[in-house]
């Protein structure tokens, strides 16, 4: 049983079904990654996970409990963090102030955790004052990463973290990632830079139109010839 | 030389102090709209009858007060009551979103519903207000009238002009400015405060943040309460007490909101002072001030005023229709608190 | 049960308000029930006027009173007597001040449309233009209506009218309510929706304020009264031969039929107009018009992805609504025989009207004629019911109860907070209405 384990998803938005029966997990510890063309229902899963989707089938079960049925506010404080695709900060609020709201739930002083994300993205500490909103895409996506991770969570699920972000910073996000995950944190992560992601990541998943297509570790899957061709551009 | 002091002080009597006074009362409603649209996004008609109510509540523990003999002389009586006003008030919106707002708001209703379902609790508490005090004028000013008397002034300054201050002036300024300052204070350096602002801004985020956002609500309903109840005192206190006057202040603080920018709570102040100003000086008769500054022939058979007295309610209108024409964002370009 | 009044819902309500009507009939008399149903057809076609808006494209409109007054405006405008020494004294200056108003107009029209190279020149030359036309228009308008006003202003001190039938008002009471929601819709309308709300809040005031103040053209508080009728008048049936035959065939004192005819007689005018707006507006909700309306009321954005052009849309859909509404309110001054500024209040003209057309069934025109007809007769019978009420509830008290006095003396404002219970209750628990919009796929 994994740490964090939708099963079987099925729903959408309305009248129709986007997921079919999809299942995603991760372990603590480890990095899933999930690829997909455009439109595959990728985050859609990740919020049917975080509980920002009805499910019409299946069950989310985490450390062992069905959450189900909980809202994403309780999601958080039982140990789970999200990053959006979109409008994943508080674009009026300044960047110490975003890391401020991500550690809301905690009532204990949380100047250490500040510093950690500093120590993780340098460049935040400058642009501390500045408003999030004022920030180029790759900090941006950088400050919504360090605003999850600000309540500690033991699963973080990141929805495409490196969109938009320029080949250089895109490989430090995902050395950032990796160490996040050897802090035991579990990491469910959708991804466009499909081949660099599924190098890094310990389990893959690819997601087509809403079914489970290829689920397989990392590696399997680079080398599998049929998922090279479809959806890694050969 | 005396004739521009004299017309300055005539501009000083009749143009700044009312402005800044009538600015800061609207500023406090434009306040309460700006924060109920940027937290709960929905234009709040119910503003005017919830400042006649924590006024209502304010005057009739300023009567009790005043029947068992407690003055805090020069001061108004009234400023002691507002607190229990407040709380009053918070009650009513806080039962009042229980029982009518969450509803929709659970459902995710559209914006316009908001605004009808606002429309509704607007009547009611309209009913409600004229049904406890009737619907005539209510006095409950006490203290001292004047701060500095217009005939004093002449006397120690030896002009033919004279500049009164009147204690209500004196206070409404004071106290929008401490309630403006603190209210900043607690957008921008509590956790609250930035919860309400992080919860403002993107509500989806604010959730997964863990902000509960039934308490930003209860909050933003207890802080309109305050800010509704201290601007509709002011106002009573400097003009008077009578219900039918807030709902006319509807407009006016609907256009002192969407001219600064609606969520956008320094927004909502400069409109307040940019709404207050236009509409005195667009109906303030300049016939006294250019005979003072003009040639000493000078003759003039009009008021020199750009709009009859009667016509103020229409300056807000224009300057809202201007707005709306040339930026509909207003000018701080609103939209988060 | 159940079925059976979903399969004959419009026939049963309307069998209700029938028979409410003429219970009214038999106890406070046939005269009394005939004033309800007039004022009734008049609500129900303000209600359709709204419905037009919220209904077909969901455009709040809080302005209802200021389109309903332009109406009755029309009424005095084109039926009452020109005073010619009025006219005499300051009609010169009127006119002028009507072209150099319009011309003021035109050049800033003109300059917006010519001058885009700067943003911030055309604003500065619209400024100037606006000032030197406001300035020019002081000086001839001023002393004009200073004239006017002047002359004999017990009885006249405005300028009259165009002395025609006051049918011709309708039509244009229904023009000039299209006229002024063109301004205000071409600019509140493709932004927030809060905005129209606002805007029309504040056009709606402006109206009533300037009809109230603006006596040369209105008389202002002091009312015009006796607008000719499009039916003939009391004292005139009473009079004639087979009118007195008829009174006698009935039964009837001739004073009490005279009454009664005249007000059968509106009705059956009132009734002839609902009738061809209904149908005109049933039509329109059937045609492919009607279904994009529609289309573009329930999802904004996809409408417009699909190319239609959704503010263009509105503003005419907003336009054609307060024509109606601009229609009724000169029906409802032509009822009353005259024009009184003091009378349009927000609760009344506004407010009741959307609560109408909520309990009738938003999107539904049937629904806004039947929410027209049973919200004005409570509205109506709610005083007399709620008086006894409180009578009764209270008589047990003493007769100069402090209690009682207070409670007898906030009935009035009962109404208020009743009008605002039912709104709410309605949105929540019954917001598809009595007779609900059919879904049409
Ligand atoms: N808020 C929404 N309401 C309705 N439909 C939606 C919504 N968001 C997404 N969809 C639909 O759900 C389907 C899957 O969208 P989703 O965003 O999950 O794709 P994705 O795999 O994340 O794509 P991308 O790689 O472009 O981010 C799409 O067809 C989309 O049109
Ligand atoms: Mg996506």
């Amino acid at each position: 049983m994994s740490f964090l384990l939708g099963e079987h998803m099925t729903g959408g938005y309305g009248a129709t079904d986007i997921l079919h029966d999809c299942s995603i997990g991760v372990e603590k510890g480890e990095i899933a990654v999930i690829v997909g063309p455009n439109g595959a229902g990728k985050s859609t899963a990740m919020k049917a996970v975080f509980g920002m989707l009805p499910l019409r089938q299946g069950r989310i079960l985490f450390n062992d409990q069905d959450i189900t049925h909980l809202k994403p506010e309780e999601r958080v404080l039982r140990g789970m963090g999200f990053v959006p695709q979109n409008q994943n900060v508080f674009t009026s609020m300044t960047v110490e102030e975003n890391l401020e709201m991500g550690a809301f739930i905690r009532t204990e002083p949380i100047a250490d955790s500040i510093a950690q994300v500093y120590d993780l993205f340098p460049i935040l500490k400058d642009k501390r004052r500045q408003p999030a909103g004022e920030l180029s895409g790759g900090q941006r996506q950088q400050v919504a990463v360090g605003r999850a991770l600000m309540t500690h969570p033991q699963v973080l699920i990141l929805d495409e973290p490196t969109a938009g972000v320029s080949p250089i910073v895109m490989d430090e996000l995902f050395d950032r990632i990796i160490e996040i995950a050897r802090l035991r944190v579990a990491i469910l992560m959708v991804e466009q830079n499909a081949k660099q992601a599924l190098e890094i990541a310990d389990k893959g998943y690819v997601l087509v139109q809403g079914h489970n297509r290829f689920t397989d570790s990392g590696e399997a899957l680079l080398a599998n010839p049929e998922v090279r061709r479809a959806f890694l551009g050969g | 030389m005396t004739d521009i002091l004299n017309a300055l002080t005539l501009l000083a009597n009749f143009l700044i102090i009312p402005g800044l006074t009538y600015g800061s009362q609207l500023a406090l409603g434009a306040l309460g709209v700006t924060l109920v649209y940027g937290v709960l996004r929905f234009s709040n008609f119910a503003q005017g009858e919830t400042m006649a109510f924590g006024a209502m509540i304010t005057i009739l523990v300023t009567w009790g007060l005043q029947s068992i003999g407690v003055s805090i002389k020069p001061l108004p009586t009234a400023l002691i009551a507002i607190p229990i006003g407040i709380t009053v008030t918070a009650i009513l919106t806080l039962a009042i979103d229980k029982v009518v707002y969450r509803y929709h708001r659970e459902r995710r209703a559209n914006p316009v519903i908001f605004l009808i379902v606002s429309i509704g609790v607007m009547f009611f508490m309209g009913g409600l207000i004229r049904f406890i005090i009737g619907p005539g004028d209510q006095i409950f000013f006490d203290g001292t009238r004047f701060i500095l008397k217009a005939q004093e002034f002449k006397e120690m300054t030896g002009l033919n002009e004279g500049l009164s201050l009147k204690m209500t002036q004196a206070v409404t300024i004071a106290i929008a400015l401490i309630i403006v300052t603190a209210m900043f204070w607690f957008l921008n350096h509590t956790r609250t405060g930035k919860s309400m602002r992080a919860y403002s801004d993107n509500e989806d985020l604010a959730l997964l943040s863990g902000i509960d956002p039934d308490r930003v609500v209860m909050v933003t309903w207890i802080i309109v309460a305050a800010l509704a109840t201290v601007g509709g005192t002011l106002y009573g206190l400097d003009k008077s007490f009578k219900p039918f006057v807030y709902m006319q202040l509807l407009l006016p603080i609907f256009a002192s909101a969407i001219v600064g920018g609606v969520g956008n709570p320094v927004g909502a102040i400069a409109g307040g002072y940019v709404i207050a100003f236009s509409e005195l000086i667009l109906t303030f008769a300049y016939k006294k001030v250019l005979l003072y500054l003009g040639p000493d022939n000078l003759e003039l058979d009009s008021l020199i005023q750009f709009l009859g007295t009667d016509y103020k309610i229409a300056v807000s209108f224009i300057i809202l229709v201007i707005v709306l024409v040339i930026k509909p964002t207003g000018l701080f370009s609103g939209k988060t608190i | 049960m159940a079925a059976f009044y979903h399969q004959y819902r419009n026939q049963i309500l309307f069998s209700v308000m029938a028979g409410l009507l003429l219970a009214v009939a038999v106890i406070q008399g046939l005269s009394v029930s005939l004033t309800i149903l007039n004022l009734c057809l008049i609500s129900a076609i303000m209600s359709l006027g709204v419905n037009i808006q919220w209904g077909y494209a969901g455009l709040f409109n809080v302005g209802v009173m200021g389109f309903a007054a332009l109406g009755g405006l029309a009424g005095v405008l084109i039926s009452m007597p020109p005073v010619s020494e009025a006219w005499q004294a300051g009609g010169l200056g009127i006119v002028l001040g009507l072209i150099i108003t319009t011309g003021t107009i035109a050049a800033s029209l003109y300059t917006w449309s010519r001058v885009k190279y700067s943003k911030r020149q055309r604003y500065w030359a619209i400024a100037g233009i606006v000032i030197l036309g406001y300035a020019l228009l002081r000086v001839f308008f001023d002393p004009s209506v200073t004239a006017i006003e002047a002359i004999n202003p017990s009885v006249t001190g405005y300028l009259g009218g165009l002395g025609l039938p006051i049918l011709i008002a309708w039509p244009v009471g229904a023009l000039f309510a299209a006229g002024v929601a063109f301004v205000i819709g071409k600019i509140a309308l493709g932004l927030r929706s809060d905005y129209l709300a606002i805007a029309t809040l504040g056009i709606s005031e402006i109206i009533i304020f300037c009809i109230k103040n603006e006596e040369w053209l209105t008389r202002g508080v002091k009312n015009v009264n006796g607008l000719p009728r499009p039916v003939p008048y009391e004292i005139e049936l009473q009079q004639a031969q087979w009118f007195q035959e008829w009174a006698l065939d009935f039964g009837m004192p001739v004073d009490d039929a005279s009454a009664i005819f005249v007000k059968i007689c509106y009705a059956l005018l009132f009734i002839v107009v609902i009738a061809v707006l209904l149908w005109l507006s049933e039509t329109a909700l059937k045609s492919p018009w009607g279904r994009m309306m529609r289309a573009i009321r329930d999802n904004e954005t996809a409408a417009a992805a699909m190319g239609k052009d959704v503010t263009w849309q509105h503003l005419r859909v907003f336009t054609l609504g307060s024509a109606v509404i601009g229609l009724a309110g000169a029906m409802l001054t032509t009822l009353d025989g005259q024009f009184t500024p003091v009378g349009y209040n927000p609760l009344r003209f506004t407010f009741l009207i959307w609560v109408m057309v909520i309990i009738g069934g938003s999107g539904n025109n049937w629904g806004a004629v039947i929410g027209g007809f049973f919200i004005w007769f409570f509205w109506i019978e709610a005083e007399p019911i709620g008086l006894w009420l409180i009578e009764t509830l209270t008589s047990g008290m003493a007769r100069e109860s402090a209690v009682r006095a207070h409670l007898l003396e906030g009935a009035a404002h009962m109404r208020l907070m009743t009008v605002g219970i039912i709104l709410l209750v309605a949105l929540r628990y019954a917001p598809e209405g009595l007779i609900p919009e059919k879904k049409r796929q």
